[in-house]
């Protein structure tokens, strides 16, 4: 127990450190959310009107209904991130020696995934703050609260990015990973625009933001920064989060034989 | 007579269709270098993909220090020493920051793996590069970092696949020279390449060709008064 414990804080350790020694990571996780923030929230704004709607007691302005998105949004992409990650280990070699630790292999990719969600979270705190300062503030107790959720939702996110980097074979794949993963999740959810609005232009795509389990980590960081409970986006990402990391430890079963490729 | 360290019997994998390895067996003794020669295709990469767990096999059982890597793979890894044919190092830590993850991997305290490093840099002249950079050491010495790293946890059996791709004459002598200094102070070393020259006359060599184990024999009584070149040669039906 007391090994898989100094494993689990090396591997974060080396993430963090990872993290620290590429700024411009940090940078483009910070800048991203902000452009969404700062250009297409301002511009958004007239064109959508938002009614009263829980977890909120009264008119909105549109920016204060992004940021919950955009925290996912953060979340979303590290999640990705560490997949590509993952990949780029794996052909380098790295992954291997992770892999080959006599340590249960399940522990060793959550792991991994615990890891990114540290990192993940510091970027939500760094992006929370900047939108502070911009004058979009939460509930102080709100910012406490989301810590646990933030986890939840990262693990959730790393888990399908460990899950995705256990079937791509090579770092170009990575390109269809942003088409049919990153962009139909985040825009497919309610991170931009609220379900009923959603179910004005489509009532089949109501259906399908409703399902997204991106969505139910949306509200789940929304309603945790209003102090509202939210049962059923709990559960469900919970769920997804289970069902995620399952797939990615079965992905990365060696009876599949899906870690390396053919070798001589 | 030698230990038994590993001990693989009716060893065979496909990949599909096509047969990479098929009913390979053979033994490996602490205290000895035993070279896996064979051409490139000949299904080494396969087996030690085998050996490090990385793939399950199809048929046939591995063991490692006693150890069934089916029944309790998690105590034949902790006997075994690997360093991968790619290179596996942080580039942007230092070798002393390297070696402490995998120490920690392995499920080492600081306290225990400080004296542990220390140790085996010192089998491996590497103590004064502890601090560097790996990016800045040459190949040479980013090999030997690794081979260090693969002996933080005293395995029994080390597995050293191609160790010497890339690296220029001078720094594979120095490797192959560790490789055989290992194994005299009592490691099992299997040693995978397709070098002839990196092969001493008491090693045991282990001929591997297009799946199949062709030759299992000490160096100098598998060669006669012939060189091991021509002897691998013949056995695997290339030209001389």
């Amino acid at each position: 127990m007391k090994g898989a414990l100094i494993a689990l804080l090396a591997i974060i350790e080396r993430e963090v450190l990872r993290f620290v020694s590429q700024r411009g990571r940090f940078l483009s996780a910070l800048v991203r959310p902000l452009v969404w923030l700062l250009i297409f929230a301002a511009g958004f704004r007239a064109a959508l009107g938002l009614s009263i709607m829980p977890p909120y007691q009264t008119y909105i302005t549109y920016e204060i209904y992004i940021v919950p998105g955009l925290c996912a949004m953060v979340q979303l992409f590290n999640g990705m991130q560490s997949s590509l990650s993952l990949v780029y280990d794996r052909e380098m070699g790295s992954m291997r020696l992770l892999l080959t630790s006599p340590l249960p292999r399940w522990w060793l990719l959550m792991s991994k995934i615990l890891a990114g969600v540290v990192v993940s979270v510091v970027q939500v705190y760094a992006f929370l703050a900047i939108a502070a300062c911009f004058g979009i503030v939460f509930p102080v107790f709100g910012y406490l609260a989301v810590l646990p959720v933030l986890v939840l939702t990262g693990f959730m996110l790393g888990a399908l990015g460990l899950l995705l980097s256990s079937t791509i074979k090579q770092l170009e794949n990575f390109a269809g990973v942003m088409n049919f993963v990153i962009f139909p999740m985040f825009f497919l959810s309610t991170a931009l625009y609220p379900l009923w609005k959603m179910a004005e232009a489509s009532p089949l795509l109501r259906q399908i933001c409703a399902l997204n389990p991106f969505t139910h980590a949306v509200e789940l960081i929304r309603f945790t920064l209003y102090l509202t409970p939210n049962l059923l986006a709990g559960v469900w990402v919970m769920l997804a989060a289970l069902v995620f990391f399952g797939a990615a430890v079965w992905g990365y079963d060696p009876a599949r034989g899906m870690m390396t490729k053919r070798g001589g | 007579m030698l230990e038994t360290a590993l001990d693989i019997q009716g060893l065979s994998y496909a990949y599909g269709a096509r047969q990479a390895l098929k009913d390979v067996s053979f033994t490996a003794a602490s205290g000895r270098l035993t070279a896996l020669l064979g051409p490139n295709g000949a299904g080494k990469s396969t087996l030690f993909s085998l050996l490090s767990c990385l793939f399950v096999p199809q048929t046939g059982t591995l063991r490692v220090a006693g150890n069934s890597l089916a029944t309790a793979p998690r105590a034949a890894l902790a006997r075994m020493g690997i360093v991968f044919q790619q290179p596996t190092l942080d580039l942007d830590l230092s070798v002393a920051r390297n070696l402490y993850y995998f120490a920690a991997l392995q499920g080492l305290s600081k306290r225990v793996a400080r004296a542990r490093i220390e140790e085996a840099l010192d089998r491996l002249d590497m103590r004064e590069r502890s601090d560097e950079i790996v990016r800045r050491l040459n190949g040479g010495h980013r090999r030997r970092a690794e081979l260090a790293r693969a002996l933080i946890h005293r395995p029994s059996v080390l597995l050293l696949d191609e160790p010497t791709v890339g690296l220029d004459a001078p720094s594979r002598r120095s490797i192959t020279d560790h490789a055989h200094e290992l194994a005299a102070q009592g490691l099992c070393v299997l040693w995978a390449t397709h070098l002839v020259d990196e092969v001493a006359p008491s090693d045991q060599v282990l001929v591997l060709h297009q799946g199949r184990v062709l030759a299992d024999d000490r160096c100098d009584n598998l060669c006669g008064a012939d060189s091991l070149a021509h002897r691998f040669q013949a056995l695997i039906g290339a030209p001389g």
